[in-house]
């Protein structure tokens, strides 16, 4: 039997030193006893170091275990360590009941880390006396303002005060600052972390900021939903002696239903007289539709509250169209998409891309154009992480006509082009497919007409000869209708 | 008024937003100057007896406010007692705090006084104080005046972490029934400004540069539940609507409760918690666990979730001829189904059952919830049997009845 005695400070060190030489000589975890402190008898001499290697997520489940109390943990890990020489995967299983053991301890120490991290509760102390006349005699000031202290008692479940200090030390880099721990102590002073023993609990002189900090906690507070067991749970009663604000629990619970019954109970208040006043000065100055529609900005205004139909419940906002007033040619999509409902500008979306570069191809100016869409509020089902189109019905095409016909009166275009089913069936009337229809000019009440592919539909065809196809029959219909407007 | 009296009020009137996270954000430390530090993870540095954590100094720097919400503690016809913090105030306080390791940060909300842009020009002056004056490196989460202007919200989005622009009521006539000042329109259009400037701070110009980040830890929203008679399905569909339109991190559900001097429009009940519990659960299952809200309200008929039973079980219950799901074969998006079996779990069984076949005694050291899976799952040497289908399946779950009292 090999004895093993771990020492009360590095143990953590002598632990990979002395396992990775017992299992580099292959002695296995029976053979070995593992003892911590100045036990009763001495180590054994180990085997010379030999190379043993281990998977990265062992390094790391060995560091975070040796933090435990569990005076088993020595002995587990070396267990683990010797079957991990055939199973180099071991610890993937979790299902492994000493894998599970381990990662339980590892868990529990994990756990108490972060409750240290959230539990710590700085007091200020009188800063450190005035900086020591330096070696040359010259007085050193160290450049800026003397840095504020901070001291802290804290009582873990297990030894985390080496892995959670540089925590600290991270956050509260500009002040000097002490933790205190039964077994451990960290300090940080001047930009340098060092740990030392544990101390027994300091008396910190009285902080002013508590009182404030225990204002807080109980304001905070909502006494009509009490939830204590929530509140155990996370804060469990063994960090509340040395947590200021818990002192302030008792007393919030004592006076928490005559609280909520003194709300319940009372009668509504007439309102302050000022009340009325600037409600309504608010309101006033609240925007609202035109009483009449007399012009293309009215138009757009008013089409901005729409409620014509329940898509605008749903929608960011009404996408109005944009271009010149005296656009001679009016482009209509069928309806905004996710960019457009977003920014509140029409073909601005991956179709708009599209649209685009067959304008640009044509010799189509975007800034010459009214570009504007048959329905103005996107209509959407979401799906996953995204919202997925989803087409107008004849009900909503036609609530929007209305906002179409006005674009139409007030800009008066020469050529309207209708990209897509829903623009020809908002604009003609007429739902009969696109396929022989498109690239032709039909003759409306309202002007001509002219059909052709909207560019989503573009860019959902699969096979990509038939796309390309599509592209450049839109470019070549946006052609022809500059061709009939030269 | 004192310091303490207006942090008394500026508190008391912050308690009914819900939203307490510091998590999921950049990572920051004070190691090259400045003070705080933000690693990922949030920290609740404490808890209140409401269950409710305190991860950030949460209030509000007036509560003097000139909209009229019906919910509101704060509004203008209310007479509660008013206060406001100077900017140095908070940021006294802020810093003060989070020295002594009380919080992880500033939430910041407000009262609108004298206009939307007025209030948040001054909210912006106190979170960029913190940042560029003190060189504070904590979270900052800045509630949004929605009917502010865009350059204020771009200019909130550079200091903040976060913001949040609560969405209120599920349902626009709500709002504009209860909060006549507010607009549904105005509160969309400003979530769809922060995804769209959020997206195009990720993207590095042609020149390979990144630009300033905009808040890294997102948005999110508050929804007051019981204040109106919107059914879950309906507060879940709206929630479904605002995950995936402004990729909002987090929804917020907060039951209505009692205020101070409440307007007589609405009910003075107790706030309705297990309903509150319920929701969060079933936005857990659309969010982490691939249900649609249509799946989630296919098992609650009349458009409210089951109280008794939480919905993936409640879904599981009205699906039986989906189980029992052979654990070792199933996929993870069919495991993710199992009532008991949480992602973590899922993810332990995925690895687990690469080294050979799991069993019932490997599942419950694993953590998983097996009083309820159970039912649902087959395993070599357990199979549910009739259990799966049995009448009474539901009531091994739900809490026993509440006996009557005699009087």
């Amino acid at each position: 039997m090999q004895v093993v005695v771990l020492p009360a400070t590095g143990w953590r060190e002598a632990w990979r030193d002395a396992a990775r030489r017992l299992a580099g000589a292959g002695v296995p975890p029976g053979e070995v006893a593992w003892q911590t402190g100045a036990g009763l008898f001495a180590s054994d001499p180990l085997p010379p170091a030999g190379a043993v290697t281990v998977p990265r997520a062992f390094v790391d489940l060995a560091d975070t275990v040796l933090c435990h109390r569990d005076p088993e943990r020595f002995a587990l890990l070396y267990a683990v360590l010797w079957r991990l020489r055939g199973d180099r995967g071991l610890l993937e299983n979790p299902a492994d009941p000493l894998v599970a053991r381990l990662n339980g301890l590892a868990r529990a120490v994990r756990r108490d880390s972060h409750k240290m991290r959230a539990f710590v509760r700085f007091r200020e102390v009188p800063a450190a006396v005035p900086a020591p006349l330096s070696g040359d005699g010259s007085l050193d000031c160290g450049g800026d303002a003397p840095r504020r202290r901070f001291a802290a008692w804290f009582e873990p479940d297990h030894l985390i005060v080496a892995r959670t200090a540089p925590f600290f030390a991270r956050r509260f880099a500009d002040m000097d600052w002490t933790i205190l721990t039964p077994d451990e102590r960290a300090d940080f002073r001047d930009g340098v972390l060092t740990q030392g023993p544990g101390a027994p609990r300091p008396d910190l002189p009285p902080d002013a900021s508590e009182a404030l900090w225990a204002t807080y906690f109980t304001n905070i507070f909502n006494p009509a939903r009490i939830k204590l067991a929530a509140m155990r749970s996370e804060m469990p009663r063994k960090y509340w002696k040395n947590l200021p604000e818990a002192r302030e629990i008792p007393a919030m619970l004592a006076d928490a239903e005559r609280r909520v019954g003194v709300m319940r109970s009372a009668q509504a208040t007439v309102a302050p007289v000022r009340a009325a006043a600037i409600s309504e000065r608010y309101r006033a100055d609240m925007p609202k539709a035109p009483d009449r529609i007399d012009s293309l900005a009215d138009a757009c205004r008013a089409a901005a509250h729409c409620t014509r139909c329940d898509l605008h419940c749903h929608a960011t906002q009404t996408v109005w169209g944009e271009g010149p007033a005296d656009a001679a040619l009016m482009i209509v999509g069928e309806q905004p998409g996710d960019h457009e409902d977003l920014s509140g500008r029409p073909f601005v979306g991956p179709a708009g891309g599209v649209l685009d570069e067959a304008m640009a191809a044509a010799g189509v100016a975007r800034d010459r154009v009214w570009l504007t869409n048959a329905v103005k509020h996107f209509k959407f089902t979401p799906r996953g992480k995204r919202r997925l189109h989803q087409s107008p019905d004849r009900g909503e095409i036609d609530a929007c006509r209305w906002w179409l016909d006005l674009e139409r009166r007030f800009i008066q275009p020469r050529l309207i082009m209708a990209l897509g089913g829903t623009a020809a069936y908002a604009l003609t009337g007429s739902k009969t497919g696109l396929g022989r229809r498109r690239g032709t000019v039909e003759e409306t009440a309202a002007g001509p007409v002219m059909l052709s592919w909207h560019p989503s539909y573009i860019l959902r065809l699969p096979d990509a000869g038939a796309a390309a196809e599509a592209r450049a029959q839109l470019t070549e219909d946006l052609a022809q209708a500059a061709r009939l407007l030269a | 008024m004192t310091l303490s009296r207006k942090l008394a009020i500026l508190s008391d009137a912050a308690k009914y937003d819900a939203s307490c996270a510091s998590s999921g954000t950049e990572r920051r430390d004070s190691r090259k100057g400045g003070l705080g530090s933000t690693e990922g993870s949030g920290i609740c540095h404490a808890y209140t007896p409401d269950g409710r954590c305190i991860s950030l100094l949460k209030i509000l720097m007036t509560n003097f406010c000139i909209f009229d919400c019906a919910y509101c503690i704060n509004r203008v016809s209310s007479n509660v007692e008013r206060a406001r913090f100077t900017v140095d105030e908070v940021v006294t306080l802020t810093l003060e705090f989070y020295r002594r390791n009380y919080i992880e940060g500033l939430f910041l909300s407000s009262g609108i006084i004298r206009s939307p842009d007025v209030t948040m020009a001054d909210m912006v002056r106190i979170a960029r104080t913190l940042r560029v004056d003190h060189g504070f490196k904590g979270y900052i989460h800045l509630k949004t005046i929605p009917d502010a202007s865009p350059e204020l919200l771009d200019e909130a989005g550079l200091y903040a972490d976060r913001l949040s622009i609560n969405i209120e009521l599920p349902q626009d006539a709500s709002l504009r029934e209860l909060a006549p000042e507010k607009r549904p329109e105005t509160i969309r259009q400003a979530m769809g400004r922060v995804r769209l400037t959020r997206e195009a701070s990720r993207d590095r110009s042609h020149t390979g540069k990144r630009p300033a980040s905009f808040a890294p830890a997102g948005q999110s929203t508050q929804m007051i539940v019981g204040a109106d008679r919107a059914s879950d399905t309906a507060i879940l569909s709206t929630a479904s609507r605002l995950y995936t339109g402004y990729g909002l991190k987090r929804v917020y559900y907060s039951a209505f409760s009692p205020i101070p001097d409440a307007s007589a429009a609405l009910p003075l009940v107790k706030p309705p918690l297990m309903r509150e519990h319920r929701l969060y659960q079933a936005d857990w299952l659309m969010r982490f666990y691939g249900f649609s809200v249509d799946e989630i309200a296919a098992a609650a008929p009349g458009g409210d979730l089951d109280l008794a039973v939480d919905p993936k079980l409640a879904w599981a219950l009205a699906n039986r001829a989906d189980f029992p799901l052979d654990v070792n074969r199933a996929p993870r998006e069919a495991l993710l189904r199992v009532p008991g079996f949480g992602t973590k779990t899922v993810s332990r069984i995925l690895s687990a059952r690469r080294h050979g076949a799991l069993r019932y005694d490997d599942l419950v050291r694993m953590g998983a919830g097996m009083k309820k899976a159970r039912a649902f799952v087959r395993l070599p040497g357990w199979t549910p049997g009739a259990l799966t289908d049995s009448a009474d399946l539901r009531a091994r779950f739900a809490p026993p009845p509440e006996q009557l009292q005699l009087i």
